[in-house]
């Protein structure tokens, strides 16, 4: 494990709580208490965490409200923050990472995700219209530093596209709930007045709040430079939001939104006041045909280039390394690791992985364009 | 074209055919596996923490029937009536943990479904064995070179003679005694297996080298007695201990030996029961093994038509073939190891069909049958010679 922080010293309560932890789980070797505890309550778990469905909402065709109620390892976040979620389709668990849309005043302990249905997106489909109420997710703790700060009064300037409106959601609800809700600028992207995420909730929190200015842009697709008045231009930008120069801007959307609104701030000398939430991509493209790559192997700090039938065990021994490794025909998994990014070719079936942080076996899998692997 | 020296009468051509219909099995249960295979391993997981944890509550509730109370219920028939369903449910929870849910989880069977819970690499079971060591000698060196003499530590476990190619020593001639020992201790005995000690006591290697190694299995060893001979029968004893020291109930001593002889006799049935399986799997009448030139250059045809040679099934039902981990199919588990456990009844009736139109041998048979064979094997191959009894 790597430790970037020192640790501080546990106090008397934290040695205490572990003494007996180590007492409660020396009769349960090797699971620990919790896996039995499990049993009676998912969410009284400690060793993993996991958040049962509460309630499904709607918000659009193609967009669901999921109310979540987490297990005793939760902890506070900031409004802005997101969490990953791990969802089981077709019996395979995958990760995705989601803003929390709910702000952190919410007082019963809950919180709720907004998750769009992307177009082929298997996860996010599953997540819209199979989730039901009472089912139990895993989820892990709050991360991300896409949260306004803590005391400091700044005036912000919110521009989201799409599903990029749940932190913006987030967060002006928690300044309302901590009532230092102070002069805000929202501009919204969709393409349709129906397709808007929260569309009547930012309606009606700028009817309630005059210090809360909201200027939805209907467009029909983002990013296409074709639609009049759509996407972001710096005189539309003039025009919303004239005072722009002095707001902290807080940012969410596609890729396309958030790169011009990078040069642009960028160009104006006001990239620091820029804040941006992007997710990586969570596969990659599969390339049309069988090719090599670039092959990183993270760990070691080695990066080479590989063809598309050359084992990856086989290229890293090449490269001087010595992975774990065992029949070298794929029955054993003795050389299994995790895919860190990018695609590799199962050699035997032909069928290539693109999930970032599947468990690949690299004596049989070749790349397939660029990869990294967890060795 | 015939190379190969497998015991089939089989072309070189035939072998690679028969190889890829094999491929062709599994490319379908790979590509089949969804919702249902994950609610199977899942769910018996669940039963199985359930069962072991319902076997501990009612070792413990037994104490409170003891006649000693001198309360109504109080019965030395009710005592002994819960504390033997408490071993049983503890036993059954025992042998599914280390045959259905452990031995496949650690073949890798469940990693297609990237569930950070049930992972070959993180999962530990509850066996005094690490499990990455014993991944290494089982899922590597037991699973690619099946029977083969000088290869497989599997073959008698270093212990004993199960082939008449064994070079006979006059240690064997008390093999039917270390069987009987090895099926009492069969746990330790596996866990001793990884060590590799001859390695050690012929001076192949230094104290230093075997020595972490050693470590790391004196620490699990430490946790599993820690768990099941001390933790448990200590709690009961603290259960008990306040009425003890009002003069009232059972005597200390005897309430720490009822829960220990639980536990003790769970973890005795869970090695007999998987010796039982085990020894089932491998070396009854009629399988076949392997020397190493036998092996040279071995395509992954050929791989497959060994693994059928030398491997047998037992027969039984539904809950007989769950308690034994599926290892009932072991035939299909060596075919394919890291296929889900759960499929392996599905797959037995195609690739016997499959043997047949080959005509490849299918062994398989009764468990009085397999075990029986395997028994007079122990026997036999205890006195010099007995090729005739091992012809393959």
């Amino acid at each position: 494990m790597m430790q970037t922080h020192p640790t501080p010293k546990p106090g008397f309560a934290r040695k205490a709580l572990d003494a007996v932890t180590r007492l409660t789980d020396s009769f349960s070797y090797p699971l620990r208490l919790s896996h039995y505890v499990e049993l009676v309550n998912p969410l009284w778990a400690t060793h993993a965490m996991q958040a049962r469905v509460e309630q499904v909402w709607d918000e659009t065709k193609n967009a669901r409200t999921l109310t979540l109620k987490p297990g005793l390892n939760w902890r506070g976040f900031r409004a802005g923050q997101h969490i990953r979620l791990g969802i089981p389709v077709d019996g395979k668990h995958f990760t995705r990472t989601y803003t929390i849309s709910s702000p952190p005043e919410r007082e019963d302990g809950r919180f709720t995700i907004t998750v769009k249905a992307i177009e082929g997106g298997t996860i996010s489909h599953h997540l819209v219209r199979n989730v039901r109420v009472g089912d139990y997710l895993p989820i892990g703790l709050p991360h991300g530093d896409f949260h306004l700060p803590d005391a400091q009064p700044v005036s912000p300037l919110f521009i989201t596209a799409g599903s990029g409106a749940t932190p913006a959601m987030s967060m002006l609800r928690s300044m309302i709930a901590q009532e230092r809700l102070v002069d805000t600028v929202h501009i919204h992207y969709a393409p349709h007045e129906f397709d808007v995420i929260f569309g009547k909730d930012f309606q009606q929190l700028a009817r309630e709040h005059p210090r809360y200015a909201y200027h939805p842009v209907y467009t029909q697709q983002i990013g296409e430079p074709a639609v009049a008045g759509g996407h972001f231009s710096a005189e539309q930008l003039n025009r919303l939001c004239p005072d722009w120069q002095s707001r902290e801007v807080y940012a969410c959307g596609p890729q396309s939104l958030l790169a011009a609104l990078e040069l642009h701030f960028g160009n104006a000398g006001r990239a620091r006041h820029l804040h941006t939430e992007r997710f990586r991509a969570a596969f990659a493209e599969i390339p049309a045909q069988a090719t090599g790559g670039r092959v990183s192997f993270a760990r070691a700090g080695v990066q080479v280039d590989a063809d598309a039938t050359t084992s990856l065990l086989r290229v890293a021994e090449q490269a001087g390394m010595n992975p774990p490794h065992g029949c070298r025909m794929g029955i054993c998994h003795a050389c299994d690791t995790r895919l860190v990014s990018g695609c590799v070719r199962d050699l035997r079936t032909g069928k290539v992985h693109n999930e970032a942080g599947s468990v690949i076996q690299p004596c049989v899998c070749a790349s397939a364009g660029d990869c990294e692997l967890d060795l | 074209m015939n190379t190969h020296a497998l015991p089939v009468k089989l072309t070189d051509a035939q072998i690679e055919e028969f190889g890829r219909e094999l491929d062709a099995m599994r490319e379908e249960v790979i590509d089949s596996r969804g919702e249902a295979d994950r609610r199977y391993i899942v769910t018996l997981i669940r039963i199985q923490r359930s069962m072991a944890l319902a076997g501990r509550i009612l070792i413990l509730a037994s104490i409170l029937l003891l006649p000693a109370w001198e309360h109504g219920f109080a019965s030395t028939a009710g005592f002994w009536l819960l504390l033997a369903l408490g071993t049983l449910s503890l036993a059954l929870a025992k042998i599914i943990e280390n045959m259905e849910i452990g031995h496949n989880v650690l073949h890798a069977q469940w990693d297609w479904m990237n569930d950070p819970t049930i992972q070959s690499g993180t999962w530990e079971w509850d066996h005094v064995c690490p499990s990455d060591q014993w991944m290494h000698s089982h899922n590597i060196r037991h699973h690619t070179w099946t029977n083969v003499l000088g290869k497989d530590p599997d073959i008698g476990y270093g212990l004993l003679r199960m082939s008449a190619a064994q070079r006979w020593k006059p240690f064997h001639l008390g093999q039917p005694i270390y069987a009987l020992l090895l099926a009492l201790l069969f746990e330790w005995g596996v866990a001793i297996q990884e060590l590799e000690l001859g390695k050690f006591f012929t001076k192949k290697e230094h104290i230093e080298t075997v020595g972490p190694q050693l470590r790391r299995t004196g620490r699990k060893i430490a946790a599993q007695v820690t768990k099941d001979y001390i933790a448990w029968p200590l709690l009961g004893v603290a259960l008990t201990l306040p009425f003890a020291l009002a003069g009232v109930g059972p005597s200390l001593l005897t309430v720490f030996l009822a829960v220990l002889g639980a536990g003790a006799v769970a973890c005795l049935a869970r090695s007999l029961w998987t010796y039982l399986i085990i020894f089932c799997g491998h070396f009854p009448e009629d399988v076949h093994v392997f020397s190493k030139a036998q092996v040279e250059n071995e395509t992954r045809a050929r791989w497959y038509v060994r693994q059928m040679l030398g491997s047998c099934n037992i027969g039984g039902g539904r809950l007989f073939h769950v308690l034994s981990g599926n290892l009932s199919h072991q035939i299909e588990h060596h075919l394919f190891p890291d296929l889900p456990s759960n499929r392996y009844p599905g797959l037995a009736v195609r690739v016997r069909a499959l043997a047949s139109r080959y005509g490849i041998p299918y062994n398989t048979g009764s468990l009085t049958r397999q075990f029986g064979t395997t028994l007079m094997k122990i026997v036999r191959l205890s006195l010099p010679g007995g090729g005739a009894a091992a012809a393959a």
